[in-house]
């Protein structure tokens, strides 16, 4: 296998005397989905900050591409390649998708002090990066973000990190309140990320939808990998049982059916 | 910027405004006069609309940066009284009482901003704690220093011609600032890069400083530029009127906010125009002062202001609704 992008070994994260994250170790690479599953409070936010640079790992190292770094913050992450993309994140209901699109790193002509916001190269490429992906239901770059549906929505967040140039896609949890259709329209989209070369990191508690993208897989139980494995190694259902934390949905829907005789 | 169609222009923040003014034009013209149209009449709403509007576009463009600015209220009078009692009452040079009224508006504005930035308290509550403590202060130093709340003032001619004098004997020059300020401010916030900054600010805090947009330099940019302008407004009246008072401007606090909301600004920030802003600032002067070119008592106008910033602001929420289309909820 090739060297991984982003590689975690034994990363712990205490918040005072409270142990968040317990010897934690992945490999994200170049290419494949990585599918971090876990039941709410199981560690996933934290773990997610910790990659995006929002939180230092208490011990541990965090390796990029072979070399260990240590992030000084999310900007820092940000500028070596890791986007993270939270529901709905970074775009903004009332401003236009270009507008939206481009926040922070405006598209100018003209010179000097009166350099002007390039409206229509900002529409043109915003609407295009949404468009490789997939949506071509977005064709103004002058409809407001708010106008478009929470797939349509999360699908150029994803667009934009894409288009400026993120090597490790971290997705928290993009399906959650979708519906099916919405959701698969995402779901098409971190596969097109991955076909680009993206290392994608998804996070969601939806087994179906991890199953449906995943090359890897990670469940989190309290703050620990409980198991780790490759697609096809293990059926929904196992998955599913692990998430719940080792207890069988079997046992507890047998337990279930016995209250109510 | 925009294709000129009819539903491409109500989709526009400054729709409700441009209707509302065609409508309130429309009301004073059929149970008033035409006169208040006329230059003599026109100058009566005009030098309202220009000392109001130089303050209702920077507090409008806190409302779209999600914050809000009272204190505006307290630095009209700080602003005169500080050129009035340097060039008033202790005799200096016309500039210095002018550069001092700037930099009374500079220092409050860099408080109401840093507060606001580092206790994230919210800013109605920080800008009405500096609106007392300004007011106290300014009435304070007042009688402190001249023993009397309001002090003469006799500009240089050159300021005098530049901040204070009447155009054609009815227009106040403050009017050609005005104008000259909000055509630099459409530039700067729809059409340079940075007006995209104040606008996502408002949208989206978080996701806007994940985007690399230092939304606190930012925030306390925009307290300042109120400040100053406020301060602006008030030492042009005194150099105008030859006088300052110390209890001139609270009206303002209320009025720049109505004309904002005329003007399409959303209250919770994220959406709005200048040129609506600039249309809400016209609309509520016209209202204001079109009543006495009417059989009407004035003390109706307070009224039909009432009832039009309701009828903005559901009226703003329609064409923002259209604008999107369809809403999914705002988080």
């Amino acid at each position: 296998m090739s060297r991984p992008i982003l590689k975690l070994t034994n990363v712990n994260k205490s918040f005072g005397p409270i142990d968040v994250l317990h010897d934690i170790c992945l490999e994200v690479h170049a290419g494949k989905v990585l599918c971090l599953l876990g039941d709410n409070g199981a560690g996933k936010s934290t773990l997610i900050k910790t990659l995006a640079g929002v939180h230092k790992p208490t011990s541990g190292t965090i390796e990029m591409d072979g070399q260990p770094v240590e992030f000084t913050g999310p900007r820092d992450a940000a500028s070596r390649g890791i986007a993270t993309v939270h529901q709905f994140g970074g775009t903004f209901p009332l401003m236009t998708i270009g507008r939206s699109f481009f926040v922070g790193v405006e598209p100018t002509i003209g010179w000097g002090p009166f350099k002007i916001y390039d409206r229509k190269r900002a529409n043109a490429v915003a609407v295009k990066a949404v468009r490789d992906f997939g949506i071509t239901r977005i064709d103004d770059g002058d409809r407001l973000v708010g106008g478009l549906s929470g797939g349509e929505r999360q699908s150029l967040a994803i667009a934009r990190a894409v288009h400026f140039g993120a090597k490790v896609l971290i997705l928290d949890e993009p399906t959650a309140a979708l519906g099916v259709k919405q959701a698969t329209h995402v779901l098409r989209i971190v596969n097109e990320a991955k076909k680009r070369g993206l290392a994608v990191v998804f996070i969601t508690h939806q087994v179906m939808h991890a199953m449906a993208v995943g090359d890897q897989f990670a469940v989190l139980i309290r703050g620990a990998v409980a198991a780790d494995f490759a697609k096809g190694e293990r059926t929904r259902e196992e998955i599913t049982d692990l998430m719940a934390g080792g207890e069988t949905m079997a046992d507890l829907e047998a337990q279930i059916d016995a209250a109510a005789v | 910027m925009n294709n000129l169609s009819i539903g491409g222009l109500l989709r526009r923040p400054e729709a409700g405004a441009f209707l509302g003014l065609a409508a309130v034009l429309a009301f004073f013209v059929v149970f008033g006069s035409s006169k208040f149209l006329e230059p003599a009449g026109a100058a009566s709403w005009l030098n309202v609309a220009a000392n109001l509007g130089i303050i209702a576009i920077p507090v409008g463009l806190l409302m779209i940066a999600g914050e809000l600015d009272i204190s505006v209220g307290a630095m009209i009078p700080a602003g005169s009284m500080t050129v009035a009692i340097l060039t008033g009452h202790y005799d200096l040079p016309t500039w210095v009482g002018i550069l001092a009224a700037v930099g009374v508006g500079l220092t409050i504005g860099l408080i109401n901003g840093i507060l606001v930035v580092r206790t994230a308290v919210p800013s109605l509550i920080v800008t009405l704690g500096t609106l007392f403590a300004v007011q106290g202060l300014v009435l304070g130093l007042s009688v402190l220093i001249t023993g009397t709340t309001s002090v003469a003032i006799t500009a240089d001619p050159i300021s005098k011609f530049l901040f204070g004098q009447f155009l054609g004997n009815t227009f106040q020059v403050i009017i050609v600032w005005w104008v000259l300020l909000a055509a630099a401010y459409i530039f700067v916030i729809h059409f340079s890069p940075y007006g995209n900054w104040i606008f996502a600010l408002g949208g989206d805090k978080v996701s806007a400083r994940n985007a690399g947009i230092p939304t606190q330099r930012l925030t306390i940019s925009l307290f300042v530029v109120s400040s100053v302008s406020a301060s602006f407004v008030g030492m042009c009246q005194a150099i105008l009127f030859n006088s300052a008072q110390v209890s001139a401007g609270m009206t303002y606090i209320f009025n720049s906010i109505i004309a904002v909301v005329v003007g399409g600004v959303l209250l919770t920030g994220g959406f709005g125009s200048v040129v609506g802003i600039f249309l809400g600032t016209i609309t509520f002067a016209v209202v204001n002062q079109g009543i006495y070119f009417t059989a009407f008592d004035r003390n109706w106008s307070s009224l039909i202001i009432g009832v039009m910033l309701l009828l903005a602001v559901l009226m703003n929420n329609t064409f923002r609704q259209i604008a999107l289309t369809y809403s999914p909820k705002k988080k």
